[in-house]
């Protein structure tokens, strides 16, 4: 019997096994199915990551690294090759691995799966069906993790981190990368990454934009793109032919929540990950989930903090510390795609970390948080805020506990 | 010099090459891709029908009817996955209901066994998900799901094990007859008694390159969508529309693996143009809906599409070519051509059988196993893995496939030679993330396995190379 089963080695998994052995749990168990810790950072050899909270610039390998390195000082067991295939809401799982295949029961389990990345399929784009289209994460791991480079002529469909990401680094290896085109009126990516990714190389971003048409009978040989109209449909006659060899995808990743269906926890169609308590406890008591299977996140820091505070909850609920049963909702008020946690136990213990997105670009405007009797609860500032980058507001308890019901978090331009 | 050359390798020469094997014969499979079952039976519905739809007194009557109980057979000896889920083919007006009535006679009339005309309360008893709009059904027990591309595999594999030489790689760009045939691929020539054409959309031409016009092909494309599992099981059933003209009309079903399948349109195309359009899907997607209006779209995982050798004739021609004796042609086999080929492939061999003695071979096999870790119980899948670690390491885990199940498919007899190759043979990549995470290992395993460079690694036909060149720093 372990204290805490952890399905997936990438950040997310790696510092809340951390975070649960530092909060005292002897027996935790992470289980990967690759052959190393490190989830997509492995594949992430720019870098970027760690400067939240290392404080300084590192590639993803050196970011997993730290936390492996901490890992190895502890007793926290760990499973490679090994993948979940079954999760119970009994907290018992089925694991299938070199050694076998397991059934394996635990006290608690932290989901930490994280994301696949949409395919052609998932946005129906019509033509031919040759080689040559790629979801860019895939580009990456050929090219990263192999030396192989795909294509030479590169189209990139979608403005997300990977696609932005893998345009400087095909353009280095001597692709011409044409194009970045984007369906939406505003990028899907950190606006650093669009500076130094594109501006920098002098690739054009064409955003209302769309790939319509795949030429090419066995390699992709053209790629048609067009402007689309308010209601994201193409417009006839402002067609572009690029004569290329690779069309890159980059359009959204889909958390990995299969296993978190079978267990029947609840899950919020915005961000396709479950529905979390602001200690990330699930619907189903002592199942906990962070990082990009609850909701896709740009940088790894944050998945590392929210991580932790994953760890710290599992190890909370063993010790049969239970919060109030009293749940409070937040919801999305004006401008809000989605928020994390999507519910709170009330009263609040602590200050609460709501992590959102917004649904559109704002410049200078202000976030307010609203009781269900409309009273102010909370007002913050910001200058401009973008759906390619999380924010994060943190909600003081002091305040929270004025609060009288639901709460509505909103985002308002100020002129 | 052979006896027999076959010219094709979709489910209509497989069938053939494996029938024809249990016989002491010299046969050789012409093949142009680089595989079986590129063509058509690799983009289609996958129904075995029951049978109800073809008129009276066809061709396609008869070997459907008899084909599709042949199919279940021979399913099961080959280990294919095949279900026998049933059909509805539903009415939303007074003429459907009328259309139900007479596919029903006419069901009764070729033979076809299990068929029932339903109410409007007992179809939504089935089948609550269909739209309210729903009057009655025909429900057609005996009809069925299958993986046609395992299917074809499997026969071929077989018919190889048996001593059929399988060529693959080799287009037919000419034939010739003296007293025997010379048949010229892009590599070779091979002498032989009798011709096969089941060369598909192309055996007009195939037939034309010594043979009069007899016959042509006609080609119509249909294009699907194909979804999630967590769509498989919008229904339990193929769910049919009423045949018009068009034909068969946008079904929806599920598939043996898991997913929904949702499709085809009819729409006039080239030979070999398998691409999708816009409009042609938005149809499909508009009429599956009518259907059953909660499938989700979003859940699409993949669009493809088939071309149909519909030829002049609007039926099967399985016959003896009229200008060229000793030339075999199963052409025009549009649907219902996969339920119909093991039926087809014996009218082919009781041709020959017209013209000489056949003899069987003493120790021919007919069965064949594949390996799946997923049917083990769990005893049996540890003691494989015990003895062969490879067994528990998923390579492809949308669909749970595992590194020793992919190796194992490069020891059979038709080893695959490109990602979509492994793909057939052991189902990795055809789940929701479509090889995002297992083409790099998987391209890898081919590197290995076959002894190439990675540029030449295939995704699916020759030209279809992956990788364009190494970086110039390695990582
Ligand atoms: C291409 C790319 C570029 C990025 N660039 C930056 C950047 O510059 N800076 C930055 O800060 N952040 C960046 N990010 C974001 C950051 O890397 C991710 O948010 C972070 O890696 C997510 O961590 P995770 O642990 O949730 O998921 P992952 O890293 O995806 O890890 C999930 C792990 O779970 C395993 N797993 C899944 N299912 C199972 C199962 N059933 N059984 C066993 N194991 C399983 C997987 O194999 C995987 O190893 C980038 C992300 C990507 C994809
Ligand atoms: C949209 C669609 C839906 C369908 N749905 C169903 C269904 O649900 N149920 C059903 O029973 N049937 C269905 N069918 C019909 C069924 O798919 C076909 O009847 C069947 O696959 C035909 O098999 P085949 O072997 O004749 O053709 P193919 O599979 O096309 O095989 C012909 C082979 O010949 C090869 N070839 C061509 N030219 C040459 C050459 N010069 N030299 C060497 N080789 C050559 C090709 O490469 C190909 O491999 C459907 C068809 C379509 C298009």
């Amino acid at each position: 019997m372990y204290d805490v089963i952890i399905i997936g080695g990438g950040p997310a998994g790696l510092a809340s096994g951390l975070a649960c052995w530092k909060a005292g749990l002897k027996k935790v168990l992470i289980v990967e199915r690759d052959q190393e810790l490190g989830g997509i950072l492995n594949q992430c050899v720019h870098s970027g990551f760690g400067v939240g909270i290392f404080k300084e610039e590192l590639t993803g390998p050196e970011f997993a690294q730290k936390f492996i390195d901490e890992l190895r000082e502890t007793d926290v067991e760990v499973m490679l090759n090994s993948m979940v295939l079954s999760l119970n809401e009994d907290k018992s799982v089925e694991v299938i691995g070199p050694d076998g295949y397991k059934k394996l029961q635990a006290k608690a389990v932290i989901l930490a799966m994280g994301c696949r990345e949409r395919t052609r399929g998932a946005i129906s784009i019509p033509g031919s069906r040759p080689a040559g289209v790629f979801t860019a994460g895939l580009a990456q791991k050929y090219l990263n993790m192999d030396g192989y480079l795909v294509g030479k002529r590169v189209v990139i469909l979608g403005s997300g981190d990977i696609g932005l990401i893998m345009a400087r680094r095909m353009t280095l290896e001597g692709a011409k990368v044409l194009a970045c085109v984007e369906l939406m009126p505003y990028s899907g990516g950190l606006p650093r990454n669009i500076q130094q990714c594109l501006k920098d190389f002098d690739i054009p971003l064409y955003l209302n934009h769309t790939v319509v048409d795949i030429k090419g009978k066995d390699r992709v040989e053209q790629v048609v793109v067009a402007e689309v109209d308010k209601n994201r449909r193409p417009i006839e006659g402002t067609e572009i032919v690029y004569d290329c060899d690779t069309l890159l995808l980059s359009v959204g990743l889909l958390p990995e929540n299969e296993l978190t269906k079978q267990a029947n926890i609840k899950l919020d169609p915005r961000t396709k990950g479950a529905i979390v308590f602001e200690n990330m406890e699930t619907s189903v008591e002592g199942i906990f989930a962070c990082g990009n299977v609850l909701h896709v996140h740009d940088l790894a820091d944050n998945v590392a903090k929210e991580a932790e505070k994953a760890g710290e909850a599992a190890a909370e609920y063993i010790r049969g510390n239970s919060r109030s049963d009293k749940v409070v909702e937040i919801h999305n008020g004006n401008g809000v795609s989605y928020t994390v946690p999507q519910h709170i136990h009330y009263p609040a213990t602590n200050n609460i970390d709501v992590l959102f997105r917004v649904n559109k670009v704002f410049g200078k405007s202000v976030i307010e948080v609203v009781d269900a009797k409309e009273n102010l609860i909370a007002k913050f500032k910001r200058e401009f805020i973008v759906p390619g980058e999380m924010e994060k507001i943190v909600l003081p308890k002091v305040l929270l506990d004025k609060a009288e019901g639901d709460i509505t978090i909103m985002a308002k331009e100020v002129v | 010099m052979y006896d027999v050359i076959i010219i094709g390798g979709g489910i209509i020469g497989c069938a053939i090459a494996y029938y024809l094997s249990f016989y002491n014969l010299k046969v050789v499979l012409l093949e142009k891709e680089n595989d079986v079952s590129c063509g058509t039976t690799k983009a289609n519905s996958a129904i075995i029908h029951a049978g109800y739809d073809p008129k009276p007194n066809t061709l396609m009557a008869k070997h459907n009817v008899l084909g599709s109980k042949l199919t279940k057979e021979l399913c099961e000896k080959l280990d294919i996955p095949y279900k026998q889920c049933g059909a509805l083919v539903v009415g939303f007006t007074e003429d459907d209901l009328n259309t139900i009535n007479q596919l029903y006679q006419r069901g009764l009339d070729n033979g076809v066994e299990g068929l029932e005309v339903l109410s409007r309360e007992e179809v939504l008893k089935l089948e609550p998900n269909l739209s309210d709009e729903v009057k009655g059904a025909l429900w057609a027990k005996t009809s069925a799901i299958v993986s046609p591309w395992e299917y074809a595999l499997a026969l071929a594999e077989v018919a190889v094990k048996n001593g059929v030489e399988l060529k693959l790689n080799s287009e037919v760009k000419s034939i010739k007859k003296d007293e025997f045939f010379t048949v010229e691929t892009t590599s070779e020539k091979y002498n032989g008694k009798y011709i096969i054409n089941a060369a598909g959309v192309h055996s007009d031409d195939i037939h034309e390159l010594i043979g009069k016009k007899e016959f042509t092909i006609k080609p119509s494309r249909g294009e699907y969508y194909l979804l999630d599992k967590s769509e498989g099981s919008r229904c339990s059933r193929t769910i049919f529309q009423c045949p018009n003209e068009n034909g068969k009309g946008v079904l929806v079903s599920p598939t043996v693996h898991g997913n929904l399948i949702v499709g085809p349109n009819a729409e006039s195309s080239e030979k070999d143009d398998v691409s999708t359009v816009a409009s042609s899907l938005d149809f499909v997607k508009n009429n599956a809906l009518r259907s059953i209006p909660s499938i989700d779209f979003r859940e699409n995982i993949r669009n493809f599409s088939g071309v149909r050798a519909r030829s002049d004739r609007n039926d099967f021609i399985v016959e003896e070519s009229k200008s060229v004796e000793n030339f075999f042609n199963l052409a025009g086999i549009q649907s219902p051509g996969l339920s119909a080929a093991p039926s087809l492939a014996l009218e082919a061999v009781n041709w020959l059988k017209g013209k000489e003695e056949l003899v069987k071979k003493e120790n021919a096999v007919d069965e064949r196993k594949r390996l799946k870790l997923k049917d083990l119980s769990d005893e049996n899948k540890n003691e494989l893995i015990q003895k062969n670690p490879a067994y528990g390491k998923i390579v492809c885990r949308c669909e749970s496939i595992t590194e020793g199940e992919i190796l194992q498919c490069f020891d059979t007899v038709i080893p695959p030679v490109s990602i979509d190759g492994v793909k057939r043979r052991c189902n990795t990549g055809m789940g929701r993330c479509q090889g995002g995470f297992c083409g790099e290992r998987i391209t890898n395993i081919l590197i290995d396995k076959l002894g190439i460079k990675p540029q030449e690694v295939l995704q699916d036909k020759e030209g279809s190379n992956i990788i364009n060149s190494l970086a110039k720093e390695e990582h």
